[in-house]
């Protein structure tokens, strides 16, 4: 599903972020990306989103070198995969349920169908109940499982997570993994970033560790 | 495709309910664009107006052919007939110099004055009516040659302030093109700035639509269609001046026209000049949008 072939990431300044970074991801596993700050979890990443392009070697996310992608084409590959981010990006004047409706409308869902997955995906989180709620009058938690349904309400057969649990108690984090562990159950390949180690042991899966931009490991 | 048609309506409307969220703000552009708009139209209309007028006066150009006092109608009616002849004339009228002085007498404030005269002082007069496409050239010719008589005491010719007029709406005319390109583009700029603003406080959606895999078309398209709203609402609002305008002066102006015998009446909007107003406004408040856009939705990128 992802596969790194050598990839270097420099940044204008000249902070080289990866190192010669090869790894391979297959499909329907649960991987997590593991580390320090600053090691290169966060733009390993933002390859694999096109949020950045690598300096070199190659990224291929289901078969396609994504590294070469024209700009045009950007948008249709991020529309193929689900994001989380630690600071969950929800926009503060929507409903839950128009934030979650967002990606269906860029995709060109129609409107019956828009309300179906939202319920759908509102239910796998639990939610159901908040869809007319603004995200500030949730908790920090529940924002985030919000964050969680609109990366899966597309039904991405990919879903990337920086710091999901960033912010969170240990309790909401356990919470919050064992989500993505039953997401990763249906079939979603899933690949995590996260420095809470005691997490990760306790979840179970694949670990790929990076210290300084480089992989040191995997288990 | 029905999907794709429905998304679109949707935003054509959603834009007007995000600009109606903003109330002052909104009614202050579209104020200004209306203002824009009108300030050129109305010009113009003042030169449609004043050409009409002078139009008008077309029988100014007829010019008086004085003859010296004491010179017999016999005479007058013989040069008449030799005018008459000529190529550009159209018509010659006699007036005798017992008409002249009977019209004086009668018309107001001169019968007193007449009846102290113990002699007619005035001389018989032709009044020649060139045809309407005589040159000024010949006129001219025409004054010089009859000067040459010596019966003929004065030849005036009226052509000269009506030239100097029509030569004054012309250089008007001018002027209001390039007002109206330099208002049009302070209509792109308004509108432009506007949308500047609006992109700015809607940073944060843009930032995760394009997360989320939207296209630039997708992004663009809500400012593009406040643009177009801008430019509706800015040319309906300049219709209204212009309306307004028009309201206001008319009584004004025809009671000025009655006075000189309901010569002309006030010419308000014309349907070209209203589908101008409409044109030049949907086209500076699409132009300033997308100027916009163009500039400031490519800075955004989401940062992750």
């Amino acid at each position: 599903m992802i596969r790194f072939e050598n990839v270097s990431k420099r940044y204008e300044g000249g902070h080289e972020a990866l190192r010669n970074v090869s790894l391979h991801i297959q499909r329907r596993e649960l991987a997590f990306l593991t580390g320090h700050s600053g090691a290169g979890k966060s733009t390993l990443l933002k390859l694999i989103a096109l949020i950045e392009r690598p300096t070199r070697g190659q990224v291929l996310v289901d078969g396609r070198n994504i590294g070469r992608l024209p700009d045009r084409q950007v948008p249709g590959h991020r529309r193929r995969i689900g994001m989380v981010f630690q600071d969950h990006k929800l926009l503060e004047d929507r409903s839950v349920f128009e934030n979650m409706a967002l990606p269906l409308v860029i995709g060109g869902v129609g409107n019956r169908e828009i309300s179906r997955r939202v319920r759908a995906a509102l239910d796998q989180v639990g939610l159901l109940d908040k869809e007319k709620k603004t995200p500030r009058t949730l908790s920090t938690g529940e924002q985030q499982r919000v964050g969680i349904a609109r990366a899966i309400v597309t039904r991405p057969g990919l879903l990337i997570a920086d710091e999901p649990t960033g912010n969170l108690d240990p309790e909401l984090s356990l919470e919050i993994m064992q989500l993505f562990r039953r997401l990763n159950e249906v079939g979603v390949t899933m690949l995590i970033a996260t420095h809470d180690l005691e997490l990760v042991e306790r979840i179970g899966g694949r670990r790929i560790v990076l210290t300084d931009g480089q992989t040191a490991g995997s288990s | 495709m029905k999907n794709y048609l429905l998304r679109h309506l949707q935003n054509f409307f959603g834009s007007l309910g995000s600009m109606s969220r903003q109330p002052v703000s909104t009614a202050m552009t579209v104020a200004v664009i209306g203002i824009a708009l009108a300030l050129p139209s109305a010009l113009h209309i003042m030169v449609r107006n004043g050409t009409a007028v002078s139009g008008g006066w077309e029988h100014i150009r007829n010019f008086s052919v004085y003859l010296v006092p004491g010179t017999s109608l016999d005479y007058a009616q013989r040069l008449a007939g030799e005018i008459q002849q000529q190529q550009p004339v159209q018509s010659v009228t006699v007036i005798s110099a017992e008409q002249a002085f009977e019209e004086l007498q009668n018309s107001a404030g001169f019968g007193d004055v007449m009846n102290t005269l113990e002699d007619n002082p005035l001389p018989h007069t032709l009044v020649v009516q060139p045809t309407a496409d005589a040159p000024p050239a010949a006129l001219r010719q025409m004054e010089a040659e009859l000067l040459t008589q010596k019966e003929v005491d004065l030849v005036k010719l009226d052509t000269d302030w009506v030239n100097r007029l029509n030569a004054g709406l012309d250089l008007v005319q001018r002027l209001v093109w390039i007002a109206a390109v330099l208002l049009i583009g302070a209509v792109i700029v308004i509108t432009g700035n506007t949308i500047r603003l609006d992109i700015q406080n809607r940073r944060a959606e843009i930032e995760v639509s394009k997360l989320l895999g939207a296209t630039d078309a997708f992004v663009r398209r809500p400012f593009l269609y406040i643009g177009f709203w801008y430019g509706l609402f800015g040319s309906c609002f300049a219709l209204v001046l212009l309306g307004a305008g028009f309201l206001l002066l008319n009584g004004p102006a025809e009671r000025l026209s009655s006075l000189y015998g309901g010569a002309f009446h006030l010419m308000g909007m014309d349907r070209s000049t209203a589908m101008a107003v409409f044109g030049g406004g949907l086209l500076a408040g699409l132009g300033g949008a997308w100027s916009a856009v163009a500039r400031h939705l490519a800075d955004i990128q989401p940062r992750v």
